[in-house]
């Protein structure tokens, strides 16, 4: 719902559309602070999955009767509302997967096997989640490819020095991640994707971070791929997302093999399906794919710039009172951040901060969060993370800062 | 804020700011690593043992407060004992993590009673049990055997 003032969300009625946050917590509101882990669902979105499974129910592409058309026509839907929602030129271009795990996997084989061979190279960033890491290294184990992994400075910003002497050298891919995870920054993918295409080096984007959180226009940054999970943006788990330029997608071999992938099989062979079903082996998670529609189509009706923007606000407020703060070391200073705080304290194990600051109602996360690379590179085993979305509140902040007090309490002698 | 005082006592928190046989033993003829990838808890457990009896324990690692002190409780009960003594201890100390319950803990390790509110938290029970994971490991294997780390499942 657009609201009566157009400058700012309507933050109760948000959180009221999110039947956990009236969960208590021994007793205490729940503050989920742990967006970047997964995010809340709002009602719509699961009585989209009840709605499915209870009126609809039916296999896409195996019956003819009209509760297979109309899971056909919604799963359809699904698919196009996100083509509009970050604006592919095609909704053929949209492939379901599980993940951003599953569509990078598929990226790295299947791209993998049908341009790579022995001695190329594929360029990759230090800040990358280990979903942007193991598929390539198992590629390297299987085709013996090589990789080189761009490097971040001190403030959790990319070397470009490094990027473009790299990418001079033509790669075969670049694969990077739009919002680092752990430090929030946001790289500056149209640039990065103008000098990479300057040197024909095909461009795929990790988005899980991103997603939620900023306008996603993919024929903008004009990435050749670009991945992200539903389940990071209101959506439920299970259910993600693959865009790939046609021309790429065309070229690639199948992913993997089975039903509703292919044109015809004979005992000799088969023939493959056209875009998107080529890619989509398998039934698919139907419902959940429908509830993603559900849920862009609730973040499109709030305004992905007004959340931005509260967003926005929240992480300065939060980030100027942790400056504050003695004996604080916030990870990741970039200048363009998403609302994702990594710090560490000086007496206290992340560990320990996540217990304490769960007494009061607050989930965290703590750990070296699927980027063990990018902590060694700070010499850090872990750090806790403070990830913000769309219903968390400036109240919520200060109870976590006030958490954060008594936890130095805890550990001031030393 | 109980259960939060009755885990992080002042033991516990010395024990963590001021590991005690934090070092290498050179002469160890048991060694082994400890680790939890989910948390990134990590220690290299030395035992030096002559016939049967433990002359010497150390560790060195990083981890988090509940961890550390158990680590470096754990050397300092264990040295002058014998491997017989260990299994029993080690029993007493599981049952104390898991569920509270002191009373299998021998007369001489009552120390280790700090840690019963760990059991309030079962997040956190792995990170008191890994050093005894790993000493557990350690005593099974030769110094050799070393490259084999050892992570915790509780």
């Amino acid at each position: 719902m657009k609201l009566l003032n157009m400058n700012t969300l309507n933050l109760k009625k948000i959180r009221s559309d999110f039947p956990i946050l009236q969960k208590l917590v021994r007793s205490k509101p729940l503050i989920y602070l742990n967006n970047a882990a997964t995010t809340q669902k709002p009602q719509g979105v699961l009585d989209a999955m009840l709605h499915y499974y209870a009126h609809i129910n039916a296999n896409t592409q195996r019956g003819l009767d009209s509760l297979t058309a109309e899971g056909e026509s919604a799963y359809l839907q699904a698919r196009e509302k996100v083509q509009q929602f970050i604006n592919a030129e095609e909704n053929s271009e949209i492939i379901f997967t599980k993940g951003t795990t599953e569509s990078i996997n598929l990226v790295a084989q299947s791209f993998g096997h049908t341009f790579l061979k022995a001695g190329d190279e594929v360029l990759l960033s230090v800040m990358e989640h280990h979903a942007n890491i193991v598929p390539w290294q198992i590629l390297k184990e299987q085709l013996g490819i090589k990789i080189n992994f761009i490097d971040v400075d001190e403030e959790g910003n990319l070397d470009f020095a490094y990027f473009t002497k790299k990418i001079a050298k033509n790669p075969k891919i670049l694969a990077i991640t739009h919002v680092s995870n752990v430090l929030g920054t946001i790289n500056p993918i149209k640039k990065i994707v103008k000098i990479a295409h300057a040197s024909d080096v095909p461009v795929l984007l990790d988005g899980a971070q991103a997603i939620a959180h900023l306008p996603v226009d993919v024929q903008d940054l004009d990435c050749d791929f670009y991945a992200f999970s539903g389940h990071k943006i209101y959506a439920p788990t299970g259910i993600g997302v693959l865009y790939g330029k046609r021309k790429w997608l065309q070229q690639m071999q199948p992913y993997q093999g089975g039903g509703g992938m292919i044109q015809s099989v004979s005992l000799n062979g088969f023939t493959c399906a056209e875009l998107p079903e080529k890619f989509e082996a398998g039934t698919q998670n139907i419902a959940n794919a429908i509830a993603l529609g559900t849920a862009l189509d609730y973040l499109q009706k709030l305004d992905l710039t007004l959340i931005e923007k509260h967003e926005q606000n929240l992480l300065k407020y939060l980030t100027e009172a942790l400056v504050d703060m003695q004996g604080v070391r916030i990870l990741g200073t970039a200048k363009e951040k998403t609302a994702v705080v990594s710090f560490v304290l000086e007496n206290a194990h992340p560990h320990d901060v996540a217990t304490i600051l769960e007494r009061d109602g607050i989930s965290v996360r703590a750990g070296h969060h699927c980027a063990m690379p990018l902590l060694e590179r700070y010499k850090l085993p872990a750090v806790t993370r403070i990830s913000l979305g769309l219903y968390n509140t400036k109240e919520e902040i200060d109870v976590l800062l006030k958490s954060i007090e008594k936890v130095q309490r805890f550990f001031k002698h030393g | 804020m109980d259960d939060l005082q009755n885990l992080y006592q002042e033991v516990i928190i010395d024990h963590s700011q001021h590991p005690r046989n934090f070092r290498v033993c050179q002469d160890a003829n048991h060694k082994r690593e400890g680790y939890n990838p989910l948390c990134g808890d990590r220690l290299t457990l030395y035992v030096k043992e002559k016939n049967g009896v433990v002359e010497d324990i150390s560790f060195q690692g990083s981890g988090c407060a509940i961890f550390m002190a158990s680590s470096s409780m754990l050397t300092e009960m264990l040295r002058g004992k014998t491997l017989a003594e260990i299994k029993p201890l080690y029993n007493a100390f599981h049952g104390l993590v898991t569920s509270g319950d002191q009373s299998k803990l021998p007369k001489e390790a009552k120390k280790l009673a700090v840690f019963a509110g760990v059991s309030e938290f079962p997040m956190r029970v792995k990170c008191a049990i890994l050093p005894w994971h790993t000493l557990k490991a350690a005593l099974t294997t030769k110094n050799e055997d070393n490259s084999k780390k050892i992570g915790s499942n509780v």
